[in-house]
């Protein structure tokens, strides 16, 4: 079932274009990295995908487009990238914010909105500090609380801008085994990330932004390659192969490659 | 539970504080009646001195003291969610003083005598402004300084053009009156005054209250807020114009006081949690009594000096700014 | 030192402006081209000068809202008590009133004028006061004489009026009103009426709450003066609606009668007078 579809999306900041004929469909089951260097049009390309940003083309949403607000925040949560939590509100209230869509009209939630608030804490490993103020959690711990937060929005999507980072080894891949698990409970998951190593080893499928389009989409194994992260990335990496996965290590910048030109190196646009 | 059956008490004892001192003020005053007398004299049917005084004097006074403190701890606590902002308040954004511009220009023009309700729709007028001049400049995630310097150069324009229509107008007592206008008073005004402005200050209460769940939301941010169905225009709307109608309408008849708004969410965030949704009615409640005692205190330290609100407002409201400038300097630059 | 440089430079701005007017000269003759800053002085100096000696008057004497003798003082050139002004007038006295700006006055004797200072009437013996000394400064003794004796005259004519004993307030704008040791307490009490602002144990020009106005309720209300067409929330006092309540009988007496003290302010008493006359057939 599609639960997002994209269609010849152009995405202009000013005069500026971002993203430039993005076409892509995510379907329940799915986890998928968007990966891409600095300024690709990764986060763009998520607000879009939402409605936040102007954009000229087609969105679907679970098969429908020109959704209300409201309708949307069923079918879609968010994890921004931003992370500024403006009120020292307790933890749980900050889940619990992520019931709002579904408009039990009062903060004291319904049997089942509790249900959910409380699988969320537990996923995320914040159920013991739930009346600790938000404001006061470290980095990771704060990540951790907003990813619950969008986990108990309780949406078929979820569309995450960086969630892994700042998040130590371990919370790193509980996250990925989550979204992985979210997957395939017949949800889907969309989520922005620069770790190639985990985004090879825990997502199905990949897809690969440069300069706003589109340069790769498809199995990891199929986006990872030696020569498209020199391209792309303008890095040489280390492929291999485990007993239940795939291995990415960057090694070093590729030869004749200057970092601050990679962006130009590329040259391959299939898909 | 135990949050919620805490917010509960909060607002209880703040409602309870409220109707005391709402009684308290019907009390004070220059001639002094008995608390039995005065309280009595409100549901008599005679028309005595002691009647007059108590339904034409000190009831408007009460009910004014009671409708503008509300409506600054409300607006306050709006403001503070909406631009998420600890610093946002309409007097330091310049709310204040721009709706005292567009009284004054009503007033010493003539028309609010011609047109009533041209007084309060003027001052609506020049706090839709302010806000929309300030949120230009700052934009919706502006940060904390450009807020406040925006507000400061609205407040500091619109003060000056206030003096400058005074100081035009032919009527020698005009140019001394910048003092009200500037600091606010709610001496002696009548039930006039309550007709008038409070219809504006009950719509932008409405106005406001509806925006508690979309400013829970905004506590993660904009975006996230909008991804959670909050429709940021409609809150945009809601808050400058129930800002604008409420605030408004209260400096209009009483001038502008500043720092209630400010103090009071501060004051009650820890305890409602720091909800934004739950500050609002503790706010509301927050300010009625904070300006209430305020206005009762003018009355017993200066009994018939006409001791201006935003003196004492001020005495408190300031050195708390500064302190909480202290507090959040280092996110100011 | 000190006293010898100042000296010194008073001695140079002395030479510098070539001014005439040696201290001693002053007292021998009457001064002949007279310039009064004040209100007050400008009356009095229209009612005692003789022609030609008054050269210029304050803007104010020619506002009829103020100044009883609005119309005459037209006739004469008009000052803003600038000091720039008045030193191109060249008088050679000058008038003031004691509330005339401390910097003016200063300045203008700096600069080696001479500036006689009138305190504001605030009772009868203050008006007699002020009509003799003027009469002696301008060299118009008789005239002032004339003056003091049609005012005693006047006040013995009212006081031969019999009246019933009245109470009454005045309410001026922002909630004032005169107590004891005003001359609006004086002209009160001439005519034969009972002052509320004096009852109360106010004295001066101070502020009289609304509430108290209430509670006093005084059989007449003198609500006349400083009234202006446009509007100022100064005068929201009038059109409270417990104001108006207020069963008392309103009488405007014009402020042009009362703001200074001569033998005109007599005729604020007969206003008051005939009103509280009127009022005895009433409760």
């Amino acid at each position: 079932m599609s639960l997002l579809s994209v269609s010849n999306l152009h995405v202009a900041l000013g005069a500026r274009p971002v993203l430039k004929d993005v076409s892509f469909e995510v379907t329940a089951g799915e986890f998928v990295g968007l990966i891409g260097p600095n300024g690709a049009g990764k986060s763009t390309l998520l607000r879009a995908a939402l409605g936040l940003a102007p954009s000229r083309g087609r969105i679907a949403i679970g098969g429908d487009e020109g959704l209300s607000s409201r309708q949307r925040a069923l079918r879609i949560a968010y994890l921004a990238q931003e992370r500024d939590i403006a009120w020292p509100v307790s933890v749980e209230a900050v889940v619990a914010l992520g019931r709002a869509p579904h408009g039990s009209a009062f903060s004291n939630a319904a049997a089942q909105d509790r249900r959910i608030i409380e699988q969320a804490m537990r996923r995320m490993e914040i159920a013991a500090f739930r009346d600790r103020q938000a404001t006061q959690l470290s980095g990771g711990e704060k990540a951790r609380v907003l990813i619950a937060r969008a986990l108990a929005q309780d949406a078929p999507l979820l569309l995450a801008d960086e969630p892994a980072s700042g998040l130590d080894p371990s919370h790193q891949i509980v996250l990925m085994r989550l979204f992985a698990e979210l997957a395939s409970e017949g949800r889907a998951v969309v989520a922005s990330m620069h770790d190639l190593g985990m985004a090879a080893r825990w997502c199905s499928r990949l897809i690969l932004l440069d300069h706003g389009m589109i340069v790769a989409d498809g199995a990891p194994r199929a986006v990872l390659t030696a020569e498209r992260l020199r391209s792309v990335y303008g890095i040489e990496a280390h492929l291999g192969e485990a007993a239940d996965g795939m291995i990415v290590q960057p090694l070093d910048i590729a030869a004749g490659v200057d970092a601050a030109t990679t962006q130009s190196g590329k040259e391959q646009h299939d898909g | 539970m135990t949050d919620t059956a805490r917010y509960r008490v909060v607002l209880a004892i703040l409602a309870a504080a409220t109707v005391v001192l709402f009684l308290l003020s019907l009390t004070v005053g220059p001639a002094a009646i008995g608390l039995g007398d005065s309280l009595s004299a409100l549901f008599s049917d005679k028309r005595d001195a002691i009647a007059l005084i108590m339904r034409e004097i000190r009831l408007p006074r009460a009910i004014l003291g009671l409708m503008i403190g509300a409506t600054l701890g409300l607006s306050g606590a709006a403001l503070q969610g909406w631009l998420r902002n600890p610093l946002a308040e309409p007097g330091l954004l310049g709310v204040s003083a721009s709706a005292s511009l567009g009284a004054v220009i009503a007033i010493y023009t003539g028309f609010s005598a011609l047109f009533p309700l041209g007084l309060p729709l003027a001052a609506l007028g020049g706090a839709v402004l302010a806000v929309f001049v300030v949120q230009a400049m700052a934009g919706l995630r502006g940060g904390t300084l450009t807020i406040i310097l925006s507000g400061v150069a609205v407040s500091a324009f619109a003060g000056a053009m206030t003096s400058l229509a005074l100081n035009l107008s032919p009527n020698p007592f005009a140019a001394l009156e910048i003092m009200f206008w500037m600091l606010g008073s709610l001496t002696d005004r009548s039930m006039t005054h309550v007709w008038l402005a409070a219809p504006f200050m009950l719509v932008g209460w409405a106005m406001l209250a509806s925006l508690g769940r979309a400013l829970d939301a905004l506590t993660l941010g904009s975006d996230t807020a909008a991804s959670m169905g909050v429709n940021l225009r409609r809150v945009q709307f809601l808050a400058v114009f129930g800002t604008a109608a409420s605030v408004g309408a209260a400096t209009a008849v009483a001038g502008a006081i500043g720092f209630v708004g400010l103090v009071v969410p501060h004051i009650l965030r820890p305890l409602v949690g720091a909800r934004p949704s739950r500050l609002l009615p503790a706010s509301a409640l927050g300010g009625a009594a904070v300006l209430l005692t305020a206005d009762i205190l003018v009355r017993v330290i200066a009994p018939g000096r006409d001791l201006k609100l935003g003196v004492l407002t001020a005495i408190v409201g300031a050195p708390f700014f500064l302190w909480l400038v202290y507090r959040t300097r280092r996110q100011l630059l | 030192m000190a006293g010898i440089l100042r000296k010194l430079s008073r001695g140079a701005v002395f030479a510098a402006l070539l001014l005439p007017a040696a201290s001693a000269a002053w007292a021998a003759e009457p001064p002949k081209r007279v310039v009064s800053m004040n209100l007050c002085t400008d009356e009095l100096a229209m009612l005692i000068a003789a022609p030609g000696q008054l050269y210029s008057v304050s803007y104010l004497a020619a506002d009829p809202g103020s100044s009883v003798l609005a119309t005459q003082a037209g006739g004469y050139a008009v000052n803003h008590g600038l000091a720039e002004e008045i030193f191109l007038m060249q008088p050679d006295l000058v008038i003031a009133g004691t509330y005339t700006t401390r910097s003016t006055v200063t300045l203008l004797r700096r600069l080696g004028f001479r500036v006689e200072e009138f305190a504001p009437e605030n009772s009868f013996d203050d008006i007699r006061a002020n009509l003799k000394r003027m009469g002696e400064i301008l060299g118009r003794q008789q005239r002032a004489a004339e003056l003091i004796a049609e005012f005693n005259v006047g006040l013995d004519e009212l006081a031969a009026r019999k009246a019933p004993a009245r109470t009454v307030a005045f309410y001026y704008a922002n909630s004032y009103t005169s107590g004891s040791g005003t001359l609006a307490d004086a002209i009160v009490k001439a005519s034969g009426l009972v002052n509320i602002g004096d009852t109360l144990g106010l004295a001066g020009t101070t502020k009289l709450p609304l509430e108290m106005l209430l509670i006093a309720n005084p059989d007449i209300i003198a609500d006349g003066i400083d009234r202006y067409d446009t509007p100022a929330l100064a005068q929201e006092n009038f059109v409270h609606p417990a104001y108006r309540a207020l069963p008392g009988r309103k009488v405007a007496v014009p402020g042009k009668y009362m703001i200074c003290g001569a033998p005109f302010t007599l005729e604020a008493a007969r206003i008051l007078k005939d009103a509280a006359t009127d009022h005895g057939g009433q409760p």
